[in-house]
């Protein structure tokens, strides 16, 4: 290190005599050249630049380093840099030249700048920073932006920095945004019109990232949008675009302002600059009509003011170019999208014509998606183009096939089903883009639910799909098939049938070669053979074990399968001891843990008949199984463990997080049941059956058992709630007479023509299109199904054995006499009954169940029973607090070893302004002999009040008692009263908290210290803790039926289980309903038929939808919420509740 | 918006990548790698548009592209852009690379790849179309051009003593060297 100081020393004096800058940087230039091609080997060059960069360094940080020199000096570190050495101290010199100099220096630096913002790119997103170090990238960053450089990846973490950081970081944190938003905010107002123009677009970006720290600057966007140049008008309907599509209730008054601009625009008012084409400003055009048909959506009052210029928009875009059809598309789409006015509707239905039928082929793609979004609206327009629909079949674009098939699903209904699945498949068969498969497939099996004709079309369909799809398929297909298989419908002849028919066709393709079947196929085939092999009595049961056994004797089989082949051997191998037992042998060496234990199982049940009949019985009725999925006959289990030290069980995500964060182990109680596979079997949905707990390794098997904790109930009763409300029961109208185009036949003839296969006469290639089109588009125009949750993400209905009228006159033939008025007489009952249910929902009075529960508590030190303790106690309070409109107050419990005399009254002492507030219980927290201290928790709407009473037990004056709190998980926003400088005699000093919850988490602890002072000098502490759950924290979302549906669809989230259902009273799911309402805070928006929706929202922030079924005795619950968290922490509060009422 | 601007020739080398969203290098390498997989094997007489890849970010993004004799031009965009409207700015950008640089070829977006830059800049900010008139960018692009231009000279004229010996022991010196005369000895 010597010698550098040396060196430098020796060269600083070179530096401050050179004459002239230039000449002085060529000199250190080409000496550094020279003596590296001097040297003879790669170690002295790396000694040697190692020097020459610690003398830079010490250089680059003189204070009295002049302009020249440093320029020099970035010209050696490039050259460094060039070698492949680390010369990044440099960077930041190199941007302060670059700030001082001229463009020239920017561009000579600006290479050195990038490499440093792709350098704290790569740190920013390594988990392994640490804080300090995060600190000093947001200063960097900060500096680079002040040059100009888009630094916009780091806000984001700057804003988190902010949230979990202490003072410094928090002032960073919202300092950063602010400070980077100011520059574009002033300069919006400056003069020149390109530079406003990029200083909306760069507000635009700031609102993406950060948009709550920009509020303050919304004034400024209408600003932009009232400039007097339309090029930063332009600019800022980016903005509104994006705002209008967040809330567009909130921006209704400017409807009018776009429509004038709109009108301004097509009537050629702008200059000549914006016409592109001879198009006065396309984008702007498409800009705006965006804007209109998202504010005009669903609102009668706003689309009557733009009426008039989408009538012109559509006049006046003559066709001549691409960017008139750019523009005539969204206009056809704002038409259909805003209140519907006839004579647009006829309009654009016109222009989509022009799409379809145009041999271009962009513009057709752009038709078919026109007509695909119209289709939704009006069923009619697919028929006055299906001969090109039915072309464009046969393009030889894959992405024009795609988006027909698209079309088609939209259009599908019980008639033309069968074609139109074909069309998929065989477009599924010759595709191999991966996406594309996931997609579709997913599709292909919504629609044989929802439309089979019969039972083989339906399980042939199903094992293409299986088969095609493979390992690619979502985990929701084959779990709906076998859902549907198990739980079957109301007549169980029907049922044996469809199962029996399974039966037949999966041991037909075992039979052949099955190596390169998917392993999700091979698990659905051996699911059902075990359950229902013994359905089939002409097959030897031998034959079945054969079968299964050859395929576990495959390599290609993955172990998951094979614990699914096992599984079903164990339930057919009953009087089939020698050949289980050979196999048991073999595989019980297995290395995989699960296999063996599943050999071990089978070796026992197969050797104990009884055991096997008592586990496993055969075609036992699915609702004799009692499940329990709050596990609660684990609770024994696990606080044995817990007190004997083991872990608490953490969820995944929970893991996942600590994982990232690298924090202290979270010491919380047990945790909840989540519905992620624990064991090797991957299906959702796992819960564990208590009659099935002596085998928990049976886990293929006693998943799908538990599955079938229902019957369905769902099956008749019609959809009465659709997108845009309640339905009203719509009679099969005809269908329509006016259809114009003239391929089509008349109805009756379709049918005909769908029913008399093939035809005499040769065919000619137009006939057969035209037999095609008329299979295809069979049935259109007829009501269409609709659902509770619109269209497309609805959940389908599992349950397509429906009767179907038109199936039933039109295959009497196939079936019997007796199966057809069975269902038709099923059919009627119904309807009878939905109707009669309709209206006692309507008389029945809303009537809220609160309970009064006056049982006395115990405190235990398991920190387990006390945390029950406290959930029943706040069950108590919110159901009085919800019961009626969150006012009343019940005069609080008390506890056993607190004196009856303080805490009866506590409430009474809460500050005025906090009374009115509902409140859980006074609960004791720790006592000593001078101090007492209880809590309440009081529910705001943003936020959980936690109070701590301070009560002073003794009779002298308590002195400097301090409160301090801790949760890690909880955020506290606002405290009062946690230090008192005297408490006098026998009085109580209350101190509160306000706590928000940003991650929901089951249950949070709190922990936290009272120091006081007896006697002066002599300080003393009392430690206390406790916990609160997330229910605390759940506030009810008030929302109407649309709204729900609209958020519904919003969301990512979701997690489906099947909860108890309490049958005690007389309506299990409003009882249910309202248990869970009184438990949980939460609001129910409506109950329909068996069908309930609830909502509710964590504080002020993240909403959860509850979308509650009642399946069987079993309530179907699927949550969504935008927090990947919030709805598992729900499902266990309410699993809870359940067990608990 | 705008989620990538890729332009790569028949040969699938890229010649221009502009992301406006942060991937890691790999992620960008892949992403040109699998677009122009994509969009090489389509036919010249089908539609302009591929939907629903898995590259960026999900099953919401587009693939909107052009081919111009030797290069192909990509944008990748989401759902909130109009799928001619993009296909026509394609069309502005090739029209304003034309006059820029007068019957432009791949060699030009080799060459002089800043400018190809600075020409995206004008008509494209963070994702959101900034600019659709030709003339307009031109000005910008030519302004900003004249700036360096006369700061280049007075540079110039400081370091004409410079000269350089090229250390040619190993390939990466002579690599460095040209890289760096080419930097300052450009007109």
């Amino acid at each position: 290190m010597s010698d550098v100081v040396e060196k430098t020393l020796t060269a600083l004096p070179a530096l401050f005599d050179s004459q002239t800058g230039a000449a002085k940087i060529t000199n250190r230039l080409r000496q550094l050249i020279k003596s590296i091609t001097e040297l003879t080997s790669k170690h002295e060059e790396e000694n040697l630049i190692k020097q020459e960069l610690s003398a830079m360094k010490e250089q680059v940080s003189s204070p009295n380093t002049t302009m020249k020199q440093m320029r020099e000096i970035m010209v050696r570190a490039m050259y460094c840099e060039m070698l492949g050495y680390d010369a990044s101290f440099t960077y930041i010199h190199a941007i302060k030249l670059a700030q001082q100099g001229g463009v020239l220096e920017k561009r000579e630096e600006e290479n050195l700048i990038k490499q440093e913002l792709s350098a704290m790119k790569e740190q920013v997103s390594s988990p392994n920073t640490t804080m300090k170090q995060m600190r000093e990238i947001m200063v960097r960053a900060m500096y680079c932006e002040m040059l100009g450089y888009d630094a916009s990846f780091t806000y984001i973490h700057a804003i988190k920095l902010a949230q979990q950081g202490g003072v410094l970081e928090k002032r960073v944190g919202t300092f950063t945004p602010h400070f980077h938003s100011s520059p574009y905010i002033t300069s919006i107002t400056h003069a020149q019109e390109i530079i406003r123009r990029k200083a909306v677009l760069a507000l635009y970006k700031f609102y993406l990232i950060a948009p709550n720290q920009v509020q303050h600057i919304h004034a400024k966007f209408r600003k932009a949008l009232c400039d007097k140049d339309p090029g930063v008008m332009t600019s800022s309907l980016h903005i509104y675009l994006q705002l209008i599509r967040e809330s567009p209730d909130s921006y209704k008054d400017l409807t009018g302002s776009f429509v004038t601009i709109l009108k301004q625009v097509v009537g050629g008012k702008l200059p000549l600059d914006f016409n592109y084409h001879s198009v006065p400003a396309p984008w702007l055009q498409i800009q705006l009509l965006r804007i209109l048909s998202l504010l005009g959506k669903e609102d009668q009052s706003t689309s009557e003011l733009m009426y008039e210029v989408l009538d012109e928009s559509l006049r006046r875009a003559e066709m001549n170019h691409n960017i008139t059809y750019a523009i005539l598309y969204e206009c056809v789409k704002a038409v259909y999208t805003i209140h519907p006015k006839a004579e647009l509707l006829e309009k654009a239905a016109r222009c989509i014509g022009n799409f379809v039928l145009s041999p271009k082929i962009n513009l057709k793609y752009l038709g078919l998606k026109a007509l695909t979004y119209v289709v939704q609206h009006d069923a009619k327009l697919a028929l006055q183009h299906q001969m090109t629909i039915i072309e464009c079949l046969d393009h030889s674009d894959f992405t024009i096939k795609r988006e027909t098939l698209e079309l088609l699903f939209r259009i599908t209904n019980a008639q033309n089903v069968t074609v139109i699945v074909e069309k998929m498949l065989d477009f599924l068969r010759s595709c191999n883009d991966e996406h594309t498969i996931i997609h579709l497939v997913g599709k292909v099996a919504e629609l044989a639910e929802k439309f089979a004709p019969d039972n083989s079309w339906f399980i042939q369909t199903m094992n293409d799909v299986f088969s095609i799809g493979g390992d690619l398929l979502q985990q929701d297909v084959p779990n709906n098939f076998l859902r549907l298989l198990a739980e079957g419908s109301e007549s169980k002849e029907e049922d044996d049938q469809l199962r029996l028919y399974a039966v037949d066709s999966y041991l037909t393709v075992l039979k052949g070669h099955t190596s390169h079947l998917p392993q999700c196929f091979l698990q659905v085939m051996s699911w059902v053979l075990g359950e229902y092999a013994h359905l089939q009595e002409s097959v030897d049961q031998r034959e079945v074990i054969r079968l299964l056994t050859q395929l576990l004797d495959q390599r290609s089989v993955s172990s998951e399968t094979r614990v699914w082949i096992l599984s079903a051997l164990t339930k057919i191998s009953e009087g089939q001891t020698d050949l289980i037992l050979d196999l048991a042998e073999s595989l019980s060496s297995s290395q995989d843990t699960v296999l063996r234990q599943q050999a071990q199982e089978l070796r026992h049940l197969s050797q104990e008949s009884q055991l096997h009949e008592w586990a496993l019985p055969r075609g036992a009725p699915w609702d004799g199984i009692e499940v329990d999925s709050s596990l609660s006959f684990l609770d024994g289990f696990v606080s044995e463990a817990l007190a004997a030290g083991a872990a608490p069980y953490k969820p995944p995500h929970q893991r996942q997080e600590e994982l990232c964060e690298d924090r202290a182990l979270n010491l919380e109680p047990y945790g909840f049941s989540l519905p992620v596979s624990l064991s090797s079997c991957s299906i959702t949905d796992r819960q564990s059956p208590t009659l099935l707990s002596v085998s928990s390794g049976l886990s293929g098997n006693s998943t799908e058992l538990s599955q079938k904790a229902g019957c369905l109930i769902l099956e008749g009763v019609k959809r009465v709630w659709g997108k845009d409300g309640y339905l009203p029961q719509k009679k099969r109208s005809t269908p329509p007479v006016d259809e114009p185009s003239a391929a089509v036949q008349p109805p009756g003839q379709q049918e005909a023509a769908e029913r008399i296969e093939p035809r005499p006469d040769p065919l000619t290639q137009n006939q057969d299109k035209q037999q095609l089109a008329s299979s295809l588009f069979v049935g259109l125009g007829v009501g269409s199904a609709m659902s509770l949750l619109g269209k497309s993400e609805a959940p389908p209905p599992r349950f397509r054995k429906k009767p179907h009228p038109h199936e039933s006159s039109s295959s009497s033939s196939s079936g019997t006499s007796e199966r057809s008025s069975d269902s038709s007489s099923r059919s009627s009952r119904n309807t009878t009954n939905s109707f009669l249910y309709g209206s006692l929902l309507e008389k029945e009075p809303a009537t809220s169940i609160s309970a009064f529960d006056h049982t006395p508590k115990s405190t235990t030190a398991n920190g387990l029973a006390q945390n029950k303790d406290t959930k029943e106690d706040r069950r108590a309070n919110t159901s009085q607090i919800l019961g009626g409109d969150m006012v009343i107050v019940r005069p609080s419990t008390i506890q056993d070893k607190h004196p009856p005399s303080v805490s009866s009254d506590l409430t009474a002492l809460l500050p005025a302004d906090l009374k009115d507030l509902p409140h859980s219980d006074v609960i004791s927290l720790t006592s000593d002999p001078s101090l007492s201290l209880s809590s309440c928790r009081l529910f705001r709407d943003e936020a959980l009040l936690l109070v701590i009473f301070i009560s002073n037990c003794t009779e002298t004056v308590i002195k400097d008692v301090a409160v301090q709190l801790t949760c890690e998980e909880l955020k506290t926003v606002s405290l009062r009263g946690n230090v008192v400088d005297c408490l006098e005699a026998r009085s109580t000093s209350v101190c509160h908290y306000a706590l928000l919850m940003d991650d929901p988490h089951t249950n949070v602890s709190f922990t936290g210290t009272v120091s006081y002072q007896t006697q002066p000098g002599h300080t003393n502490t009392l430690p206390f803790s406790g916990t609160l759950s997330t229910a605390d924290f759940i506030r009810p979302l008030v929302v109407t039926t649309e709204e729900y549906g609209k958020l519904w669809l919003s969301l990512s989230h979701d997690v489906k289980q099947n909860l108890k259902l309490l049958t005690d009273a007389g309506d299990p799911l409003r009882t249910t309903l309202n248990s869970l309402k009184d438990a949980l805070q939460l609001h129910v928006v409506d109950i329909i038929g068996s069908e309930g929706i609830v909502a509710c929202r964590l504080l002020s922030g993240a909403p959860c939808l509850l979308h509650c079924r009642v399946n069987g005795t079993a309530l179907a619950m699927w949550l969504r919420s935008p927090h990947p968290a919030l709805p598992d922490c729900i499902l266990y509060h309410c699993q809870r509740a359940l067990a608990h009422h | 918006m705008i989620k990538a601007i890729l332009i790569f020739n028949n040969h699938g080398k890229p010649r221009l990548s502009k992301f406006y969203e942060h991937y890691t290098e790999d992620t960008e390498q892949q992403i040109i790698r699998e677009t122009f997989h994509l969009v090489s094997k389509r036919d010249e007489n089908i539609c302009n548009f591929l939907e629903g890849g898995l590259l960026i970010g999900g099953s919401d993004n587009k693939l909107i592209y052009r081919h111009y004799a030797t290069l192909y031009f990509v944008f990748c965009v989401d759902s909130s852009e109009s799928e001619l409207g993009i296909l026509d700015l394609i069309q502005v950008l090739v029209e304003t690379l034309d006059k820029c640089f007068e019957n432009v070829c791949e060699l030009d977006l080799i060459f002089h790849v800043d400018k190809v830059h600075n020409i995206l800049a004008e008509m494209v900010m963070g994702g959101m179309v900034l600019e659709t008139n030709m003339s307009e960018i031109i000005t910008q692009v030519e302004a900003q051009g004249k700036m360096e231009k006369s700061e280049l000279c007075a540079f110039l004229s400081l370091c004409r003593p410079l000269s350089f010996s090229v250390p040619d022991r190993t390939g990466r010196h002579r690599l460095g060297s040209q890289g760096l005369r080419r930097v300052l000895c450009r007109p």
